[in-house]
């Protein structure tokens, strides 16, 4: 049966080229299309719904003051990256991360960056998550950031652009693996006929970056998971990667900073010490004493801990910092700076509002354009040109103008379409990537990562709490295995 | 192992036990009403073995079937359904731990009743739903005897599931008293016989007390065999045995021990022929009640509580 559309001006399909024809490395997954019924493949979407509500993959939304429980939104035709452009984007990442460590480190020590005048002063004292009380830790390996989740898109041209740095909680990277175990479920032919990286590795690799930060050699490390409990919209995937590593996974209430500035989590057995902590708690909720006072998150003396190095946590807090949007402008920047390296991969352009030759252009253009807050994420506080009313983008103007350092603008990225089981059979659906990076002593990225596809026909937004859906993605090498 | 998920992984064997055990009481419940000449008077005798009189009386007027199976199944904080919620709730948050499979059962088990507990409510949907309920929540306690290490999470699942065992077997045996001596219908006293017999079905006791036991069935030898067998899983001998093996794999169990001890020592002591001659059956029954809320007290302020 079917048939993507061919590709439309202005939009990059990734099954089919111009000419309506498959794309290098797709055919198999093109044949299989054109060979499988849609009542065959609404079969397999409902097997893949039986498994995802049977194995309780669940996120919560908050909807009017309630959480509520859905099952994971997930499309069973998965998406296929070849792997010599995927070796590029790997090579690019781990390039990005290693940058903005150094970048995060020097801010938090000798701010060369500032002094050398490449990253304007007022730019740092005016990020909300720079966090001043982190002045002159270094943490092990120079490292703060060690798990980053990195938005990659495709622009028209088939360009692979990266769109923003998660660089505090990133999430969905258990989504990314349970999306490749039902799919080996309903389609395993394809797996028989296509040579795909696998992903399972990603726990080991994330218990081996955890371990490798700990300050104690001496000792086979404690490593504990840090969520906000079973509320918080990931709380799965916290459970799902503790699981995994075979880690505790813990509240704040579980742990407890002794008189020795040591971190020990509250067991059957009594206290017991505590040396890496994966958190999935934001920075302000860590520790009552430094941070929100009214936080009952978080773990009273912890920042304590941290600072005398007795406990790593990984993201390091602080390490927000370059997750700023405007920061993400200069990322480039601190590429060449720090390594001396061209950038592999390039980041949207985008125009600063804090600089007024470039706000001017904003605000002339603004109709035509996307506006990010400099610190929101999950694709909240968003202004997309097009599709706003003329009061909406009065407002805009008018918050341009008076809190520029707040906000950047962005041409709008068509994102590529792939496609996708939609009600009346097989549809193209504009997707992002989200690629998992690790970096302690080593850097490693996963095979792949979680493909979001904007659902709803023509949207351009993925995000799952805003109607979005995911896919497995494909990492091809050779084939013939 | 953090206090937290001990008290998580405890809950999570003691709801599913109980559910387990409503599950049984209201099949052989529907059983007897069948054979009794009448028998409206016995679905109140559920309400009184789960000691929620006062909560089913706010909700409902008459103690008829269908309203005790609508409390039981349904509606209640102590209703089968509601007990798998609570179930899965506590094996959600401690996935961790928890091998997939059983979490994968809980949860089914969960959709399952969420979807189909109210067709237990007429005779004729209900045994085929109580049937299913009893065979997974089998299934999970065998997945887990097969499939978790005899480690520390799984002594706390033992420990809540044979808790709630002895507690469930002291008042169904609670009920049969209670029939028996029950004023308004002397009639049963005839019927003693498939009473005690009922008593022993609904905890699957029938087949394994007619192997141990030579006489046929009356109330001197049921109450004994299921208060002082030390090989039928379910009589309360057996459960604090086993509650007492885990105590013994686990750190600091002095006061856990101690209580489980006292309890032991009065049901060994305990004479069932005199308790039952002086109609004193009833009172014993809660005392060993008693016991038993004081061991889950003991574990609780042991191994639930932190403390310096």
């Amino acid at each position: 049966m079917a048939r993507g559309a061919p590709e439309l001006p202005g939009r990059y399909d990734e099954l089919l080229g111009a000419n309506g024809r498959t794309r290098a490395g797709q055919g198999a997954l093109a044949s299989f299309l054109r060979r499988i019924s849609l009542h065959d493949l609404n079969q397999r979407k409902h097997d893949a719904e039986l498994a995802i509500r049977s194995m309780g993959i669940t996120f919560t939304v908050y909807n009017e003051g309630e959480n509520i429980d859905r099952e994971w939104p997930f499309d069973i035709l998965p998406r296929v990256i070849m792997k010599p452009e995927w070796d590029r984007i790997e090579a690019g990442l781990i390039q990005r991360l290693r940058a903005l460590n150094l970048f995060i480190n020097d801010v938090y020590n000798d701010q060369k960056i500032i002094k050398d005048r490449v990253l304007p002063r007022d730019l740092l004292a005016s990020s909300k998550n720079y966090r001043a009380i982190c002045r002159g830790v270094q943490p092990k390996f120079n490292v703060w950031a060690h798990i980053c989740g990195s938005d990659l898109v495709r622009d028209a041209d088939g360009t692979m652009y990266v769109l923003e740095d998660n660089l505090r909680i990133p999430s969905g990277v258990s989504y990314m693996l349970e999306n490749r175990n039902i799919s080996k479920q309903v389609l395993p032919e394809l797996f028989a006929k296509y040579n795909i990286l696998p992903l399972d590795n990603y726990p080991s690799k994330l218990l081996g970056t955890l371990k490798s930060i700990s300050r104690h050699t001496s000792r086979y490390p404690e490593v504990v998971v840090l969520t906000p409990g079973i509320y918080n919209s990931a709380y799965f995937e916290h459970a799902f990667l503790a699981q995994r590593m075979g880690a505790e996974l813990v509240e704040g209430t579980d742990l407890i900073v002794g008189k020795d500035d040591r971190v020990y989590m509250k067991t059957i057995n009594g206290l017991s010490r505590v040396d890496v902590i994966y958190r999935r708690v934001d920075d302000l909720f860590l520790d009552p004493e430094v941070f929100n006072a009214h936080s009952c998150l978080g773990v009273k003396g912890l920042m304590r801990a941290w600072k005398k190095g007795h406990v790593a946590i990984a993201n390091a807090p602080g390490a927000g910092v370059a997750d700023d949007k405007v920061i993400y402008t200069y990322v480039p920047d601190m590429i060449r700076y720090y390594l001396s390296e061209a950038p592999i991969l390039p980041n949207v352009p985008s125009y600063r509002c804090a600089e007024k030759l470039q706000r001017d252009h904003v605000l002339q253009h603004l109709e035509s354009l996307v506006v990010k807050p400099a610190n929101e994420s999950g694709g909240y506080g968003l202004y997309i040109g097009p599709m706003e009313s003329k009061r909406r983008t009065e407002k805009f103007k008018r918050l341009i103008k008076a809190h520029p350092r707040d906000y950047i603008a962005q041409p709008i990225i068509q994102l590529s379409t792939v496609p996708t089981l939609c009600d009346g059979g097989i549809e193209p659906r504009h997707v992002d990537l989200r690629p998992f990076i690790l970096q302690g002593k080593q850097s490693y990225v996963t095979a792949g990562g979680l493909t979001r596809v904007a659902l709803v026909k023509g949207s351009l937004v993925v995000n799952s709490s805003q109607g979005g859906g995911s896919k497995d993605t494909w990492i091809l090498g050779k084939q013939g295995r | 192992m953090l206090s937290k998920v001990a008290k998580k992984m405890y809950w999570f064997g003691r709801y599913t036990e109980r559910t387990e055990n409503i599950a049984r009481m209201i099949n052989v419940n529907t059983h007897l009403a069948l054979d009794l000449p009448r028998s409206d008077h016995i679905w109140g005798s559920l309400i009184s073995i789960t000691g929620l009189e006062e909560d089913f009386f706010d909700r409902y007027s008459i103690q008829n079937e269908k309203n005790v199976l609508k409390f039981l199944l349904t509606h209640h904080v102590s209703s089968l359904r509601n007990c798998i919620r609570q179930a899965r709730e506590n094996a959600r948050t401690t996935r961790e731990l928890l091998p997939n499979e059983a979490w994968e059962k809980i949860n089914d088990l969960h959709i399952y009743l969420e979807k189909n507990s109210h067709l237990g409510v007429k005779r004729n949907g209900r045994h085929a739903l109580l049937k299913t309920i009893i065979r997974r929540c089998q299934e999970l306690t065998g997945y887990l005897t097969g499939c978790m290490s005899n480690i520390g999470a799984y002594h706390f699942i033992k420990i809540g599931r044979n808790l709630e065992r002895a507690d469930m077997t002291t008042r169904i045996l609670d009920v049969g008293c209670l029939n028996l001596l029950n004023p308004d219908h002397p009639e049963i006293q005839e019927h003693e016989y498939i009473l005690w017999m009922n008593v022993l079905v609904s905890l699957a006791a029938y087949q394994m007390y007619r192997q141990n036991v030579m006489e046929g069935v009356n109330g001197e030898d049921v109450a004994v065999f299921l208060l002082k067998n030390q090989h039928f899983p379910r009589a309360v001998s057996h459960c604090l045995a086993v509650v007492m093996d885990c105590c013994e794999e686990l750190p600091n169990n002095v006061r856990a021990k101690r209580s489980v001890r006292h309890g032991q020592s009065a049901i060994n002591a305990c004479r069932v022929s005199q308790l039952l001659e002086e109609s004193r059956l009833h009172w014993f029954m809660d005392e060993v009640q008693l016991d038993l809320a004081d061991i889950h007290a003991q574990v609780a302020a042991s191994w639930f509580g932190y403390e310096k």
